[in-house]
């Protein structure tokens, strides 16, 4: 029997699991994909937003600011990546320039630090890639950027090294109460814990009407997004988004936290939970609103193009409540779901203690992690007494990204662990670089096989049916 | 701390059919002190995995298959006893000819050399550089990544196959993938003319009834997990798709032959200047870079069609590192 059941292993499940966890909580965090941060959180635009844009009031709002302050020192606990680069939303119209200085008063209303207003000169001096036609910007200096699935991966992993454990491939279709809590289904396995979160991403509408919670409906909204070669990365060196409209924050123009160019995303509201398809129409899109806002980004330096599904709600707010005893909906957290995410574990584990659940720290909880991207940042005198300890890190299986068989090794080797090729991509970086793993996919196959014990034609790209080759030459195939 | 540093006459950057033509030609142009530094664990490059015959008919009067070809240069570079480096890989390389490279037996370690050759090769352009709408399920690989699987690996990355592009990789893994008992149920192109070879065309595509559809692409991708189909749709002289043309085809594998690209991020960090239309280094007529004694040979100088042609240009190189030097 555990204390809390999270169901969910996004952003959202793995932060509560892992605060949970520091609070003495026995979790289990179940998770229908083959590996953690497969939903919203793998493809969004990983930014920590500031907290303008949220309605004052808001939980948006609140967890937003709440979140977007403690994601330095989490980031830092977690050993990911953390690039606080300040935003700027540019105003190409008189009816922009009104939009922005209603951000600067909902900033302010909200709480955040630092809002200004800056008029073209002083803008291009700051940032002089942005283009011709804009006229002014709000900057926003505390406006963060951190890799959502790095992050996650983390915090998951942080979680089970505290005790906390993992389920993958645990589709839940069945949540049945009993008088100690509830029992969660999935087939013919089961666990039973007290209480239940519901972390679900686009499904977590499916998982409440399981309790018979009936009372919201997620609807996906897809984002598409284009990725370039590092070469572009210092196209700009602030997060430029245009002003925001109905379907979101708009078009965004932003170096990534590992040096990329990254633009996007489209909104598009669709009913298939699974479509994370994209379209010519989106990239068109994409390109035509990135080069209103930034000039010189460079499209023959495209490397890859992806699309995410926001877990758009029907109330407009983040829907965090708590419709029976001992069951918290964490439902709805589309944008600013990423920046609120630790603030949204706070809200979580306080929710439980007004409710009658006993939080008390777990004084062996152990707050840092070590990171997988620990070798790259390392001097080289530091890389070479690595290397002539675990020779495997002198040797580069990822030329583009320079990734040693070392880091990949240890990634094998460590909470959680990955199955699959696109695990190890979003572990170590391996095949995100420009020849997208075309000349390292077939070593990285060869490491998981020999390392998880299972033949080499078995290993997937991302679980399923997803399998990288069919079979031997020479066989009956 | 100071860094372990190898100092040479010539580095060689690439073992590959142009940096083991490069060696070979310095050396017999006088030059003794070189290195040439390999990231993969034999000499050889991509001809390692082109089984198929058709190499050395320009350089050597006989059909030959990849590994044969490269055997000649490695027997003679063995038989000169030029130094090699394998599993070593070049991290960066600056104006002044200093060289960072790691491999697990060194650590990080310095070269310094008095020329360098530039002989990286190239790479596939991927699905990505392409921007291939749809789904992103497996069962897409460039060309040459599917023949590594084939040829290096003994595995079949699919059965039912279309292939883009009409490269010469795609084509000849037409035919591969035939003999391997797959279907390949057609190539297409974007281009009203195929960019392979005539022969290759004629050999892998029309000896084994293989259709090929000229202007013609890939619009979207179809499948969850695994690969289930591509939408096909027939474009114009401007190369825009015409409305109405679409057709889908159901398959498990993609193979994508649409071009490579030089590789030459390291050029780059050494103050090398790249021409935009090849995409490698600007050169002169000795293949010397913008940057005095680094030089630049085969597919990272432009993209060859014949690897005879990039032996050729690389004995230039190779003679040029060895004059500059004062072999």
């Amino acid at each position: 029997m555990f204390d809390v059941v999270v169901i969910g292993a996004g952003i959202c499940g793995a932060m509560t699991a892992r605060l949970l966890t520091e609070y003495g909580q026995k979790v289990c965090i179940l998770e229908r994909c083959p590996d953690v941060a497969m939903g919203t959180t793998k493809a969004n635009s990983s930014i920590v937003h500031a907290g303008f844009d949220a309605e004052p009031g808001s939980l948006k709002a609140r967890l937003n600011v709440r979140g977007s302050v403690m994601m330095e020192e989490i980031a830092r606990q977690l050993g990911v990546k953390y690039r606080r680069i300040g935003a700027l939303v540019v105003a190409l119209g008189e009816e922009d320039k009104k939009t922005l200085s209603d951000l600067l008063e909902k900033g302010g209303i909200n709480g955040v630090s630092g809002l200004e207003i800056l008029e073209r000169d002083e803008l291009i001096k700051l940032e002089p890639g942005i283009a011709d036609e804009v006229l002014c910007a709000l900057h926003a200096p505390t406006s963060a950027l951190v890799c959502p699935y790095e992050l996650c991966i983390a915090a998951v992993g942080s979680a089970m090294d505290n005790g906390a454990e993992l389920k993958l491939s645990f589709e839940v279709d069945k949540i049945e109460r009993t008088d100690k809590g509830y029992i969660v289904g999935a087939g013919d396995k089961s666990v039973s814990a007290r209480c239940v979160i519901n972390c679900a991403g686009v499904y977590a509408d499916e998982i409440a009407r399981l309790v018979g919670d009936e009372s919201f409906s997620i609807r996906p909204r897809r984002g598409e997004y284009l990725i370039l070669d590092k070469e572009c990365g210092n196209t700009v060196s602030h997060t430029v988004f245009r002003c925001p409209d109905e379907m979101g924050k708009g078009v965004l123009v932003t170096p990534t936290v590992d040096g990329n160019l990254f633009l996007g995303p489209t909104a598009t509201d669709i009913d298939d939970k699974e479509d994370t398809s994209t379209t010519p129409e989106g990239f068109a899109s994409i390109r035509a609103r990135a080069v209103s806002q930034v000039k010189g980004i460079d499209f023959s330096k495209i490397i890859a193009s992806f699309a995410g599904l926001r877990a758009t709600g029907n109330t407009g707010d983040f829907i965090i409540n708590m419709p029976l005893e001992g069951f918290v909906n964490v439902a709805a957290i589309e944008s600013p779901g990423l920046s609120s995410a630790p603030a949204i574990a706070e809200y979580v584990r306080d929710m439980l203690e007004e409710s009658g659940v006993e939080m008390r720290k777990d004084p062996n909880f152990k707050a840092e992690r070590k990171s997988l991207h620990r070798f790259s940042t390392l001097s080289i005198e530091e890389k070479n007494a690595i290397i002539a300890d675990r020779p495997e890190y002198g040797h580069i299986v990822c030329r583009c990204e320079g990734v040693s068989e070392g880091e990949i090794l240890e990634a094998i080797r460590s909470n959680p662990r990955p199955s699959d090729v696109d695990g190890i991509k979003r572990r170590t970086r391996t095949g995100m670089g420009r020849c997208q793993g075309g000349f390292c996919t077939p070593y990285v196959i060869g490491l998981l096989a020999r390392e998880t014990g299972v033949d080499y034609g078995e290993i997937s790209k991302f679980g399923g049916e997803s399998l990288i080759n069919i079979g031997r030459t020479k066989s009956d195939l | 701390m100071s860094l372990k540093t190898i100092n040479t006459d010539i580095l060689i950057i690439g073992g590959g059919p142009a940096g083991l033509s490069a060696a070979v030609s310095a050396y017999e142009a006088g030059a003794r002190d070189m290195l040439i530094v390999e990231r993969e664990e034999t000499l050889g490059g991509i001809l390692k995995q082109c089984i198929h015959s058709g190499f050395g008919l320009h350089r050597f009067g006989e059909e030959l298959t990849g590994p044969e070809y490269a055997h000649i240069y490695i027997s003679k570079i063995e038989e000169y006893g030029i130094p090699f480096m394998l599993d070593t890989m070049i991290t960066e390389l600056k104006p002044d000819k200093t060289a960072t490279a790691v491999n697990s037996a060194d650590g990080i370690f310095e070269i310094k050399a008095g020329a360098v050759i530039l002989a990286m090769g190239c790479r596939e352009r991927s699905r990505g550089a392409l921007s291939i709408a749809g789904s992103r399920p497996s069962g897409i690989y460039t060309a040459g990544t599917a023949q590594k699987y084939v040829n290096l690996l003994g595995y079949m990355p699919g059965k039912e196959i279309v292939i883009l592009g009409s490269g010469d990789i795609g084509l000849i893994m037409a035919r591969r993938m035939t003999l391997e008992g797959a279907n390949v149920k057609l190539c297409c192109d974007i281009l009203p003319v195929p960019s392979g070879l005539p022969r290759n065309v004629e050999q892998c595509l029309n000896d084994f009834d293989i259709p090929l559809r000229l202007s013609c692409t890939v619009s979207k991708i179809h499948g969850k997990d695994r690969l289930a189909g591509v939408t096909l749709v027939d474009v114009d002289e401007s190369l825009s798709p015409v409305p109405g043309s679409e057709e889908y085809v159901s398959c498990d594998t993609l193979l994508l032959s649409c071009g490579l690209i030089p590789e030459n991020e390291l050029s780059r960090g050494a103050g090398v200047i790249i021409d935009s239309k090849t995409g490698g280094p600007v050169t002169d007529e000795n293949l010397q870079t913008v940057v005095e004694g680094i030089f630049a040979c085969g597919n990272v100088h432009h993209v060859h069609g014949l690897v005879d042609d990039v032996s050729i240009q690389a004995d230039i190189a190779g003679r040029a590192a060895a004059l500059y030097v004062g072999a």
